[in-house]
């Protein structure tokens, strides 16, 4: 094991340099770093020239200097001597110094990204499994080769010029009218029916009850001036967080195990009590705080399962620990909106931005700069992950049917248990593994794709580190960005790997 | 085959439609699934479609010096007719629309006076050279390196494999960059070839892996036992049955051959002006978005429906090489009888 990991890793470095080597000498033949200089009518020309060739090797031929910035890459291996040398730009900055900040803006989007494809595409595909060849199947088997189809640009500037335009012009004066209402009732209600299915009657009870109730919670929103100044107030979060407790209980354990139903309410009540109590902290809370409030919602809902015990203490646990999650999620989304009016104002009513990953001049406490963040990174999210949710839809649906046809399901059925328990807990499972693969496949799309997200956004992350490099002919920082991008796709095919032989007893590491 | 005699259990009834099936002559291989194909009619549509648009792009404006019957070119700059508005007008006079005509510009002008139904057609063309040269190239390589590397096994296959990670690691879009930023200016055919050179690993290795496991078969062995050669073992017994994977990932390779040329024409690392691609259109009208949408729409419309169609085919080739992916309709299922009942009723 040990040197299978060993072996492995050593592969893994060597590929690095093989492809860093093909790299560098692709860019940099192709570049061009003193076309600007060249067309310059300043009267030190040959002496910039000069000075630029001299600073950046540019008299040595690329292969030769790949060896160069290999010397300097390689004192990064170095422990604690700070001694990394990735080469400076044109403009005279250092790499490293350059690639933290923008190293920090692209993983933020596309850890969202990833996490959000994930939930969801798995969400619908196991759904979509479960009712094959309904309406509700081939619309999303339609919409997902549609999303396959879309260039990520295409989505982009169409959620720019739609979504952020309109919901900004939509704030002004946020009446929603009598057709839209309606409008959006039927949508609402014809998803709900498809998505929990049953005969006839029940379709249509379900249709009309989420349709009604959808509308009327959008005009009483309307009415009131929700938009301009919303939040959740006490009881809609006790609300939610009753049906959270409820719906994690029955999703993870089922109604009729009273252990889980009571470490779901331990948890509801203790989320409900924190959000009554806990306001005070809030106002002054800082990044770190929040921080420490999720690990200990986290401590809270696994120990609260341990303690519940039974004799399924893992699934007391599970449910515990999602209960608690999904609850914080709901007190602290209640503590964000009530920040929405300060960033109204301080964004002149037109909150959803287009450009960039913060308004200048906004500064406050948490609440209001993460609202800002959040307003700035939703479309670029948005515009990445729906290509890779179409990906994770129809893997995770045709895995789905997979195991379901297998035959430990049907001595699992034989056996008279819940077809609850079959699902989440037998197929559901196995169902998983061979996601792993795909998640290492995709990181090195989503991480491809922000290039474009990035420039359509401006966000000043990896992306446009890689594309402005490439424009001016700026060799150091487009290798930069390589060595990050493919040693992250390098690390995660070696952990989906990993993982693969972990999850599943079948496969065997030589 | 003779009757078997003896007392061996008694063979089980065939039905009869089964046993006229097998009495008649059997059906060859690329036969049954050229049936599956064409019996999926969304796979059938979609090719019909996406060889008429590409035909249509072609006659439309001509190709090379050939001129199409559209009478205006791509290049050509041309007096604003209608503040460059769409001149296309497909609702017919009794319903109350202006009846069905082209007009001057039925797709309109940009903002220089350029025709854009010819610059939409030519897009259309640039993206099928790219996903027909691209395609070609991307699979001729990754079978020639699969086949080898499956075939030959041991060091062979570990340094080709090796030689394809290297590939691999490097994100399909910043390697497309990279090869665009070169080679771009150069047109569209060598930007096909270029990036097709770069776009080989996926189908490498599902050849490597058909090669691998059907090179220990039965007839690899009879055909070096007759003595056929490696290369006539590769390309005339091995290949043929590993068409499937090939076709279906060569489909889905000119699929994404459309986006990755339109992404690279959109960051400006593909087809350069004057020349004309769909992505750089929408990137250089992305701006009059709100004075101008048709300029936005025409092309958008048709990157979409080309990959969409390309995909769909795609979907209906790995249905007919795979028997297994066979959709059944839970309507049929339906209609089979109930199981009979073990015990008869009293």
């Amino acid at each position: 094991m040990v040197s299978f990991i060993l072996r492995r890793i050593l592969v893994s470095i060597l590929i690095l340099i093989a492809a860093s080597f093909l790299m560098y000498v692709m860019v940099g033949y192709s570049a061009q770093p003193l076309q600007d200089l060249e067309s310059s009518n300043s009267p030190n020309k040959q002496q910039l020239i000069d000075a630029r060739v001299a600073r950046l090797d540019l008299d040595v031929p690329p292969p030769l200097r790949w060896v160069l910035w290999l010397g300097g890459v390689a004192k990064c291996a170095i422990p604690f001597a700070n001694a990394c040398d990735l080469g400076s730009t044109i403009s005279n900055a250092q790499v490293v110094d350059i690639l933290p900040n923008a190293l920090a803006a692209t993983v933020q989007l596309v850890t969202f990204a990833l996490v959000l494809a994930i939930l969801l595409g798995v969400t619908i595909g196991i759904i979509t499994a479960l009712r094959q060849y309904s309406g509700l199947d081939n619309t999303v088997t339609f919409v997902s080769f549609f999303l396959f189809s879309l260039p990520a640009f295409l989505v982009a500037v169409l959620l720019k010029e739609f979504i952020a335009i309109g919901f900004n012009d939509f704030l002004r004066d946020p009446v929603i009218g009598g057709t839209a209402l309606v409008v959006i009732g039927v949508i609402i209600g014809a998803i709900w029916q498809s998505l929990l299915g049953g005969d006839r009657r029940r379709r249509l009870v379900v249709f009309l009850v989420s349709g009604l109730a959808t509308s009327g919670v959008l005009l009483l929103m309307s009415a009131t001036g929700w938009f301009e100044n919303p939040g959740l107030g006490p009881i809609p979060v006790i609300l939610l967080v009753a049906a959270i407790a409820a719906g994690a209980a029955t999703l993870l354990a089922g109604l009729r195990n009273r252990r889980a139903l009571i470490t779901a309410g331990i948890n509801a009540a203790l989320a409900i009590a924190a959000y009554f109590s806990l306001q005070p902290l809030f106002d002054v809370s800082s990044a770190g705080t929040l921080f420490i409030l999720a690990l200990a919602t986290i401590g809270v809902g696994l120990v609260s399962g341990f303690l519940a015990g039974g004799y399924d203490r893992g699934q007391n646990m599970r449910v515990g620990l999602v209960t608690a999650l999904f609850s914080g999620a709901v007190v602290l989304l209640d503590r964000f909106m009530q920040s929405w009016g300060d960033l109204l104002t301080a964004t002149n009513g037109r909150p959803i931005a287009t450009v960039g990953s913060k308004t200048p001049g906004v500064s406050g406490d948490v609440w209001l700069t993460g609202l800002d963040t959040f307003a700035h990174l939703t479309l670029p999210i948005v515009a990445l992950l729906l290509i890779s949710f179409a990906g994770y839809t129809r893997y995770s649906r045709a895995g789905m049917l997979e195991v379901l046809s297998l035959d430990f399901i049907r001595t699992a059925r034989a056996k008279g248990l819940p077809e609850r328990t079959v699902i989440v807990r037998h197929a559901f499972r196995n169902m998983l593994i061979p996601l792993t693969t795909l998640v290492a496949f995709d990181v090195g799309a989503l991480l491809g794709g922000a290039i474009i997200t990035e420039k359509i956004f401006a966000i000043p992350g990896m992306g446009s580190l890689f594309n402005s490099g490439l424009e001016r002919g700026d060799l150091n920082p487009v290798m930069g960005y390589f060595l990050i991008v493919a040693a992250m796709a390098i690390t995660f095919n070696f952990l989906a790997d990993m993982a693969y032989a972990g999850l599943d007893p079948r496969v065997r590491i030589r | 085959m003779s009757t078997p005699i003896g007392l061996g259990p008694t063979p089980p009834e065939v039905p009869a439609d089964e046993l006229a099936a097998a009495n008649s002559l059997p059906e060859s291989q690329g036969r049954l699934i050229w049936r599956r194909f064409v019996g999926n009619r969304v796979a059938v549509a979609s090719i019909i479609v996406l060889l008429a648009i590409i035909l249509f792009s072609f006659s439309a404006i001509g190709i090379g010096p050939i001129p199409g019957w559209w009478r205006f070119g791509f290049k050509e700059l041309n007096p604003q007719v209608n503040g460059g508005d769409p001149t296309l007008s497909l609702l017919p006079q009794f319903l109350g629309g202006d009846g069905v005509s082209l007009g001057e510009h039925p797709f309109g002008q940009d903002r220089i006076g350029k025709d854009y139904f010819a610059m939409t057609m030519r897009g259309i063309q640039n993206s099928a050279l790219v996903m027909v040269v691209l395609g070609l190239i991307a699979t001729v390589v990754g079978v020639v390196v699969g086949a080898i590397a499956g075939y030959y096994r041991g060091t062979v296959d570990a340094i080709l494999m090796r030689v394809t990670d290297v590939f691999i690691v490097i994100p399909a879009l910043v390697i497309g960059s990279v090869v665009g930023h070169w080679f771009g200016s150069l047109g569209a055919p060598v930007l096909a070839i270029m990036l097709g050179f770069f776009s080989w690993m996926g189908i490498a290795r599902l050849v490597r892996g058909e090669f691998l496991s059907l090179r220990e078969r039965e007839f690899v062995e009879a055909a070096r036992v007759a003595g056929a050669s490696d290369m006539r073992i590769i390309f005339k017994h091995i290949l043929p049955n590993a068409m499937g994977v090939v076709i279906v990932s060569a489909t889905l390779i000119m699929a994404s051959a459309i986006l990755l040329e339109t992404a690279l024409s959109y960051l400006g690392y593909g087809i350069r002006s004057p020349d004309v691609s769909l992505g750089l259109l929408i990137s250089s009208n992305q701006s009059a978005f709100q004075t101008r949408p048709w300029l936005f729409w025409w092309p958008g419309a048709f990157i979409v429906s080309l990959a969409l169609l390309v995909n769909f085919v795609g979907d209906g080739l790995r249905d007919a090489f795979d028997p297994r992916h066979r959709r059944f309709k839970l309507s049929k299922m339906r209609e089979t009888p109930p199981e009979p009942e073990l015990e008869p009723k009293p």
